[in-house]
């Protein structure tokens, strides 16, 4: 409860407003008028004031300026970052001075390779030719990490099992890094279907070639992902040796292409590249 | 530089696959000690505050023991954190720019509010009325550092020391729930990382808050009966017949928590009980099976029980009561081990396990931590000495048998 | 003796702690480093020819497409400087092998730099492929929300960065992040992880992994560009994201990733 005397009241319509008068004429009714702070707290009271006070003056010199500008981190850090060197030209680098054998490049299955892939970084050579000369890989080990034979690389890519494919030869003896052709020739299918080729030649269907069942186009051989081989889309393709009736060797197993499995065609249920798997 | 080589060889100590990055454990003993200090200090401050605020009166021969101990163990509680920092030159950014999102950097602020609000201020206003009287009494050295630390309040009339007692009364009030929050923010440190299924959990600052309870009160009991014997006293039988009866219903509440969150998770039987199964069984089998159930859990509980409960002579009780006290800070270590290297020991990818390999010597060491646990035990020694804890009506074995 | 005003204890302690406390208290609550900035030339950042406001950077990784190669994670730890020990990487591949009795096995020799050994065995295959990991700079990473002292963070241009002379080597955002894309630097004694290359790709270039990947399995740009080859990759393939559950809105966009990846 606040009473005010009533000249403090009276003063405030012909002088200035003065807190400290208020304060100390009013008649305040509260505890603390009446039992004085003891002693005792005014000790821990300074002490946290004083701890108060340091954080926040060391907050005010120790912060880093750039803190906080945008977000919350130190803003200068991202200039700090963006300012590292570059260890890796980029292609379009090469080209500046190499721009032959990057046309040679384009043409080739190895356009979507960088040139830094195989000649490692080359940044410090862009800056001094002379200085520093990229590596030549010319054994036979770096082309094995893209083209030895690996069971988890997707189809398609083409892959060599090392140990049979001219063991011992460098690969670069027959083929050109900056333009490696691929062999347009029917068995060729299995420089980039491996996996397939491998499990076929110890099936039954050894004995087949790819186009018996698949048309290639010529384009399949140049733009292997954009243009791809055809899968068959009739039962009668594998009713030709395996109807009944037809006119094929006697160990092949038959079956009666009306009644047997449904309507779909064959592969959604066998896996003509080795049939033995059920 | 790692050697390469020792990695290869080493390397098929991992089972299964383990995100490459995950090899090397990041949180070592050194994060191992840190809860197990901060649990200690928040069980001996509970302790305290239920002779204070809930007037257990058999508590009250251990009353300023308690505070001293959660004052000890609380002073050396940011040390293994500053030996593990990769940079702890660094240490005092956490209080300039604390991430207000980030539990660990309010945690510096939940660490400061308790030791300078709670803790400091409970001291000082409980032994002010002793420390004015010693600095008048005392002589040499001492005198001065009592006298300082009367930081000129020194009346202690019956008024005085009324108000003493009040905002003793109420400091601790507040101090409960501060204590509660000291070590349950430890466990939502953990109990928040979504990426881990081991730590995260709703019942992590639950667990971790009544684990840090029966450590409290293990502790406790541990030195008050210790330092009681090494005087030459009387251990006050009805006030370690309390703590131990304390310290049984704690662990049950404890057990039961933890059983609820394995049983939970077993029922629930989601993605990682697979891997974590496969962890309990071979990488936490004796800390988690044989440390922390049967050794730290099973065995306190059974002693505790038979001694507290049983008809048994005071001295076997005091011997059971102390051997469970061990057992139980066994226990309670190891429940810290089982939180913070399982949660590590398993890969994120839920298909391996990975390998902690505790060093001997080291700032991440087993020696290292050692000396950090025995450390409080020497702060406490000191201020026992300064700050006399004992009542002064204790008994003296020795004249009582002559 | 000259008339000297009377003391008056009360009326002076009052008259600082009502008039003068306060206005000191407003003048130290303006003095904070926020406000203090926007004048001085110690606090210029960022380079006037880039704007990072105008760009948001994100990548596609497309599984059919990666070989197992490994040049990505061995182009990055050149790059970067990365140690070259097996249990620090930026950027790593992983091998998955689906058996027909249904068990899957992971493996990432030294994450895949020298390429992969041949299967434990070939027979028996359901189905395998190649998974690149790294950094998934979340849109709400987890390893931001936990830095105690604000030294990771998320660039205004999509980045998740760590200041490394800010932090103080907590680990707490290695233990946050799901993916195990971070690691602490043996030397620095900090947290360290992918940057996205951010020191190339300010300049216009693309990250290391992706400049090197012989069969562009991995898809850098910018996540708001319309014509771009990252917005063909989001708008034909099915994507997904890892550990889609915990919510940290992952930028890293995997096509082909199957169920067993983690």
């Amino acid at each position: 409860m606040i009473t005010i005397p009533k000249k403090v009241l009276a003063s405030w319509s012909t002088t200035d407003y003065n807190l400290t008068d208020f304060v100390l004429n009013a008649n305040i009714n509260i505890v603390m008028r009446q039992t004085r702070i003891p002693k005792q707290l005014i000790p821990p009271i300074i002490l946290f004031a004083v701890a108060a006070m340091a954080l926040i003056i060391a907050r005010q010199l120790l912060v880093p300026k750039t803190f906080g500008k945008y977000g919350f981190y130190r803003a200068a850090a991202v200039d700090e970052i963006a300012s590292h060197k570059m260890v890796y030209a980029g292609y379009q680098v090469c080209s500046e001075c190499h721009d032959d054998i990057l046309q040679t490049k384009q043409q080739g299955s190895h356009k979507g390779l960088a040139c830094e892939t195989c000649h490692g970084a080359a940044a410090a050579h862009a800056e001094a030719p002379d200085q520093s000369v990229p590596s030549i890989p010319k054994g036979r080990d770096y082309c094995q990490l893209c083209h030895a034979y690996n069971p988890s690389r997707p189809t398609g890519f083409p892959q060599i099992i090392p140990e049979t494919h001219n063991p011992g030869k460098a690969c670069i003896t027959c083929h050109n890094s900056h333009s490696p052709q691929l062999k347009p020739e029917a068995e060729e299918c299995s420089t980039c279907h491996g996996g397939i080729a491998n499990q076929k030649v110890v099936s039954f269907h050894a004995a087949l070639p790819c186009a018996r069942c698949h048309a290639v186009p010529k384009e399949h051989l140049l733009e292997p992902r954009l243009v791809k081989a055809a899968k068959p889309t009739t039962r009668s393709l594998c009713g030709e040796c395996h109807a009944v009736g037809v006119d094929s060797p006697s160990d092949i197993p038959r079956i009666d292409l009306a009644n047997h499995g449904g309507n779909v065609v064959c592969w959604e249920c066998h896996y003509p590249h080795f049939p033995e798997a059920r | 530089m790692i050697d390469v080589t020792r990695i290869a060889a080493e390397l098929p100590n991992v089972t299964g696959y383990i995100y490459p990055n995950e090899y090397e454990l990041h949180w070592g003993i050194l994060i191992v000690v840190y809860p197990y200090l901060t649990g200690l200090v928040a069980g001996a401050f509970i302790l305290a505050s239920l002779e204070r605020v809930f007037k257990v009166k058999a508590l009250q021969p251990v009353y300023r023991l308690s505070l001293l101990t959660a004052f000890s163990f609380l002073l050396v509680a940011p040390l293994p954190l500053l030996a593990h920092l990769g940079h702890p030159e660094r240490f005092s950014e956490m209080f300039l720019t604390p991430h207000t999102e980030s539990a660990m950097a309010m945690f510096g602020f939940v660490y400061a509010w308790y030791l300078m609000v709670v803790l400091l201020l409970e001291i000082w206003f409980d032994y002010r009325r002793d420390i004015v009287f010693w600095a008048n009494e005392k002589r040499g050295f001492v005198r001065y550092v009592y006298r300082f630390l009367t930081f000129g309040a020194s009346d202690i009339s019956d008024a005085a020391i009324r108000f003493d007692d009040k905002i003793g009364r109420v400091i601790t009030i507040i101090g409960i729930p501060s204590a509660f929050l000291l070590h349950g923010y430890v466990g939502f440190i953990f109990g928040s990382v979504k990426a881990n299924p081991w730590w995260s959990s709703v019942l992590m600052p639950i667990v971790f808050l009544f684990s840090a309870i029966v450590s409290g009160i293990a502790i406790v009991l541990f030195i008050y009966m210790v330092s009681t014997i090494f005087r030459w006293k009387q251990v006050n039988m009805p006030c370690l017949n309390k703590l131990a009866e304390l310290l049984f219903y704690a662990i049950l509440v404890d057990f039961s928590l933890e059983a609820l969150d394995f049983i939970q998770r077993l029922y629930e039987s989601e993605e990682s009980i697979s891997i974590l199964s496969q962890m309990i069984s071979s990488r936490l089998f004796i800390s988690l099976i044989i440390s922390q159930i049967i050794l730290g859990t099973l065995i306190p509980l059974v002693a505790l029980a038979a001694a507290r409960f049983g008809r048994i002579p005071d001295e076997m009780r005091r011997i059971m009561y102390l051997v469970a006290a061990v057992l139980v800070q066994v226990g309670i270590f190891s429940t810290r081990w089982n939180v913070v290297i399982g949660g590590q020991l398993f890969s994120k990818s839920l298909r391996g396990l990975t390998f902690y390999k505790l060093e001997l010597f080291g700032l991440e060491g087993l020696l290292t931590s050692g000396a950090l646990i025995v450390l409080p035990f020497v702060i406490l020694f000191i201020l026992v000495k300064l700050f006399s804890p004992w009542d002064r009506e204790e008994v003296d074995v020795k004249s009582s048998k002559a | 003796m000259t008339d000297q005003a009377p003391k008056m204890p009360r009326r002076d302690f009052l008259d600082t702690a009502v008039r003068k406390l306060p206005a000191w208290l407003l003048v130290f609550k303006l003095l904070n480093p926020a406000e203090l900035l926007g004048d001085g030339d110690s606090t210029d950042v960022g380079n006037p020819k880039y704007d990072p406001t105008q760009h948001d950077y994100a990548m596609g990784v497309n599984v059919h497409k990666c070989i197992g190669c490994g040049r990505c994670a061995d182009a990055c730890k050149t790059e970067n400087n990365v140690p070259r020990d097996p249990i620090y990487f930026r950027t790593w591949v992983e091998r998955y092998i689906t058996s027909t009795d249904g068990e899957t096995q992971v493996d990432s020799p030294n994450g895949g730099i020298n390429g992969f050994p041949p299967a434990q065995k070939e027979s028996g295959i359901l189905r395998t492929f190649f998974v690149p990991k790294l950094c998934n700079h979340c849109s709400k990473p987890p390893c931001v929300q936990v830095c105690p002292v604000g030294a990771t963070f998320q660039s205004r241009d999509g980045v998740v960065l760590v200041d490394e002379t800010y932090c103080v080597g907590c680990r707490y955002c290695i233990q946050a992040c799901p993916y195990g894309a971070r690691y602490l630097h043996p030397i620095k004694k900090i947290a360290d992880k992918c940057t996205f290359c951010y020191h190339r790709v300010v300049k216009g270039h693309v990250p290391a992994c992706v400049e090197v990947c012989p069969t562009q399995a991995r898809v850098f740009g910018e996540a708001g560009q319309q014509s771009s080859p990252l917005r063909r990759f989001l708008r034909f393939n099915d994507v997904t994201v890892l550990k889609s559950w915990l919510n940290t809105k992952p930028k890293v966009y995997y096509a082909g990733a199957d169920g067993e990846v983690r």
